[in-house]
């Protein structure tokens, strides 16, 4: 692999010593040779372009080609030239892939093409899987015989020209092997900044054409009779994801978010490890008020750990938060005895069945009047005091954690109030602080 | 400086701290929180970060970015490495350095999705077709979580191979208060680079056990690789001797070097009857349990393993033999163990873990070679809960 000069004129960018190794007459080598002559005809340089082969027999081309190569997974090619064009817009990315590929690894075809990043595609589409016997592809056409489909293809072939063209691609082609207008076609692919696509037309002649009595002149009958078109299909301008991103980096050059550090102000005079769960509902805060708990804990000199629990349906059902407070690093995070429960809603009450039961005299169980009735425990239990005006859905857990800061003397409540309002928007602050307001005297 | 953090916010500060500058990856529950912060982070940086179509596109992205010289990252879970498996053994094959986090969830297919699970360990073992020797690092702490995903990528680059961090739920999305200023950072490792004076040959190991130089995709010199059995030049090869080679090459590159390997954390006691063996989330319970066992009066040595694979054997061994690892100087990359009691004194080995033992059967083979008398009993648990510490303290002996 010698170094090409770029002040020389390069005459060609095949290994002039490295044959191709396709069965005779295979089209893999026409195609293949008006790539080379594409490349020629634009003199790039062989550093600046990859080829990405994909599998089959038309994943062994990048080895005819003194340029740099990589030989991928069967229907992937696509997605490692979009990270080699991510990582550096700059080069020039070639995808050779089968039928067979595109089959597979449509998908990534598809989104390629979606989002317009700037590799050229060239589908060698034999309409079957050359390499592992001539079976049938998804673009074996209505009726065909390969070996898979012995009483002839009962399925519909895809067209990938169509398909890309609608999804946003920027230059779309469909010919066959034989079109002497090629090199110049794969050229303007490649000089197209966004996602181009030729879909070009062979014979496999190991299987396919024997198969099916099929020839030169059978392609373009059954181009015709599919009724799919030929020619540049598609050449529209549109912004390339590659170098949009790269715009969006340089625009937006900032420090890494900062670290947010939680200083010492306040004195907790906690002695024993205490697992706090708040049991509430979605909707309830009971995350961020269980945050808070543990900041608080941490501005009194506290370690503190949180663990949340919450359908999959953020915004509905049960919200339940675990809260450790402890003068130690804490390692076990688990709460299998609590040693305070905050029972706020019906949705909280039905995830505590087996901590209520687990706990005893030495723990306390915090309770809404209306569930008072409906929890069984051995612990202590305490009813909240409403009073007239009970708490809103928004402001119960807040108002609740409050009071039970206070009253099991977890830590200055001085320290919750600033934990529930540090870093919150000003109306979102007040809002919390008169929940906050609203705890006292109900416990 | 304490701060009040997740996982997920300590593997992205290790990440970027090591030069990480291309992420991609598909959302997945517990996963997404690395997703979204790598993301929002690396443009920041000049990195990369994109979601992909799905995760092989997502791994397809980062290797072929890696190519280009980047340090990539990616990170899902157990249904996404199911998605990934072709293409770690693309990237073992390929040697293409990559940093993969796999938030362990629980069960098979979609399973648990926000359910603590060790359930693939022995999955990433033998992620891929072939049997190749794979790097796997386990955090249980937040400062394992940073300092751990430093580690990855000095191996992923000094081994030009794939390197997993395994990790679960609770590691990656419980909040814990914890001193960020005791984060250790580790000396950058980049792979290294190609001459440029010499014709370049992509895979060219002098000895089998050796690690390819690297030239980029884009570089002063063309490169290629290829996912089938190759020789030195990365072409396609069926000569026996070459394969022959090639293979062994990617085998010894990572066997050769199983002593740089090992990550542990021994907490020895003399005299101690029960060695506890333990991992990632689960460690934590069993160091509490060893706490609750010495309280009680009892002897007990624990061994914290960080690097699952390969095996950390010798570790292990000197662990049954009750010995005290020495203590590394900052910089000095093998480690050494000093005997420092008599004969061995353990009997019991107790592996807890969140699966049905499949770490245990390691811990086995090598117990039982060492002494056929030893008792090696698991504490597993598949409930989607953490296991108790008194469930591995009452064990001790
Ligand atoms: C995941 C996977 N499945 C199956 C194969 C086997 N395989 C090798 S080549 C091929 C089909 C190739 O057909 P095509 O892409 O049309 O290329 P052609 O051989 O016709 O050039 C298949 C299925 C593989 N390599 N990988
Ligand atoms: S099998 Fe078909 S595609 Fe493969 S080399 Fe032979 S003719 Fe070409
Ligand atoms: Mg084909």
């Amino acid at each position: 692999m010698e170094q090409k000069l770029s002040d020389s004129t390069i005459a060609t960018y095949r290994f002039p010593d490295r044959k191709y190794t396709f069965c005779p007459g295979c089209s893999h080598s026409l195609v293949l040779d008006h790539l080379n002559a594409a490349l020629v005809k634009m003199q790039l340089d062989p550093r600046q372009v990859v080829i990405v082969t994909d599998i089959g027999c038309v994943g062994m081309s990048d080895q005819f080609f003194d340029v740099n190569a990589f030989h991928g997974l069967h229907g992937r090619a696509v997605t490692y030239a979009s990270g080699i064009k991510l990582a550096n817009p700059d080069l020039k990315v070639i995808v050779l892939m089968g039928d067979g590929g595109v089959g597979i690894g449509g998908h990534h075809v598809l989104n390629a093409a979606r989002r317009n990043i700037g590799i050229t595609v060239l589908v060698f589409n034999n309409f079957n899987f050359g390499m592992t016997g001539g079976e049938h592809s998804v673009t074996t056409p209505h009726g065909a015989r390969t070996t898979t489909t012995r009483g002839g293809n009962l399925e519909r072939p895809l067209d990938v020209c169509a398909t890309v063209a609608v999804n946003g691609a920027s230059y779309v082609f469909r010919g066959t092997a034989f079109d002497k207008e090629l090199p110049e076609r794969i050229a303007e692919a490649i000089q197209t900044p966004g996602f181009a696509l030729l879909d070009i037309w062979e014979l496999c002649t190991a299987y396919y054409v024997p198969g099916n009595d099929f020839s030169r002149a059978a392609l373009m009958q059954t181009m015709q009779g599919l009724n799919f078109p030929a020619g540049v299909l598609q050449k529209v301008d549109s912004p390339e994801l590659a170098n949009a991103y790269r715009e969006t980096i340089t625009n937006r050059q900032s420090p890494i978010s900062a670290a947010h550090h939680i200083a010492q102000k306040y004195d907790s005079a906690l002695t024993k490890t205490t697992r706090v769960i708040l049991a509430g509902a979605a909707g309830g805060k009971v995350r961020s008020t269980a945050s808070a708990l543990a900041v608080g804990g941490m501005m009194s000199g506290l370690w503190a750990t949180q663990r949340d629990d919450y359908p999959v349906s953020v915004m509905s059902g049960y919200s339940v938060s675990e809260v450790i407070l402890s003068r130690d690093e804490i390692l076990y995070m688990g709460i299998d005895k609590p040693d305070i429960l905050a029972v706020l809603t019906p949705e909280g009450s039905s995830q505590v069945p087996r901590q209520l039961r687990a706990m005893d005299e030495a723990q306390t169980v915090y309770v809404v009047p209306d569930l008072a009735q409906h929890v069984q425990t051995r612990a202590r239990k305490i009813v909240f005091n409403f009073g007239r005006a009970a708490p809103s859905k928004k402001s119960l857990a807040l108002t609740a954690t409050a009071a039970i800061v206070q009253h099991a003397n977890l830590y200055p409540l001085a320290a919750f109030r600033e934990a529930i309002s540090a870093g919150q928007r000003a109306e979102i602050a007040q809002e919390n602080l008169k929940a906050v307001e609203a705890s006292e005297g109900i416990l | 400086m304490r701060e009040f953090i997740d996982g997920a916010e300590a593997i992205v500060r290790g990440a970027l701290k090591s030069g990480c500058n291309f992420f991609a990856g598909y959302p997945i529950t517990p996963a997404t929180p690395i997703l979204l912060k790598m993301l929002r982070e690396l443009p920041r940086v000049g990195g990369v970060g994109i979601q992909g179509e799905d995760e092989i596109a997502s791994i397809g992205m980062c290797i072929g970015a890696a190519m280009t010289g980047m340090k990539t990252m990616t990170a899902t879970s157990g249904p996404g490495i199911s998605l990934y498996s072709e293409n770690i053994g693309m990237a073992i094959m390929g040697e293409v350095p990559l940093v993969v986090v796999d938030v362990m969830r629980l069960g098979p297919a979609t399973g648990g999705a926000t359910t603590v699970s060790q359930g693939d360990v022995q999955f990433l073992r033998w992620v891929t077709s072939g049997g190749f020797p794979i790097i796997t690092l386990c955090p249980s702490s937040l400062a394992d979580c940073y300092t751990l995903t430093q580690r990855a990528f000095n191996l992923a680059e000094e081994f030009r191979a794939p390197v997993f961090i395994a990790t679960d739920k609770e590691m990656i999305i419980a909040q814990q208060s914890v001193e960020t200023d005791a984060f250790e950072d580790l000396e950058i490792v980049n792979r290294a680079r190609a001459s440029t004076d010499s014709a370049f040959v992509p895979h060219h190991a002098k000895k089998l056990a050796d690690v390819p130089a690297f030239a980029p995709i884009g570089g002063a010199q063309l490169t290629r690789l290829t996912t089938s059995m190759h020789d030195e030049h990365g072409m396609l090869t069926k000569k026996p001797s070459n394969v022959n080679r090639t293979s062994r090459h990617l085998y010894q590159k990572i066997e050769a070097h199983r002593d740089e390997l090992e990550f542990v954390k021994l907490d020895a006691q003399e005299g101690a009857r029960t060695l506890v063996v333990a991992y990632g989330i689960s460690a934590r319970s069993a160091i509490e349990a060893v706490q609750l066992a010495r309280a009680a009066g009892k002897r007990v040595s624990m061994l914290t393993i960080q690097s699952l694979w390969p095996l950390p054997e010798q570790s292990l061994r000197a662990a049954l033999r009750g010995n005290v690892v020495a203590p590394v100087e900052p910089g000095e990359e093998s480690r050494s163990f000093v005997s420092r009691v008599g004969p061995p004194s353990i009997t019991r080995v107790i592996v807890p873990e969140l699966n049905f033992g499949q770490y245990r059967l390691e811990i086995e083979r090598v117990a039982l070679l060492f002494d056929s008398r030893l008792e090696v009993i698991g504490v597993n648990r598949v409930d989607g809960e953490l296991i108790e510490p008194e469930e591995i303290s009452q064990l001790v002996i």
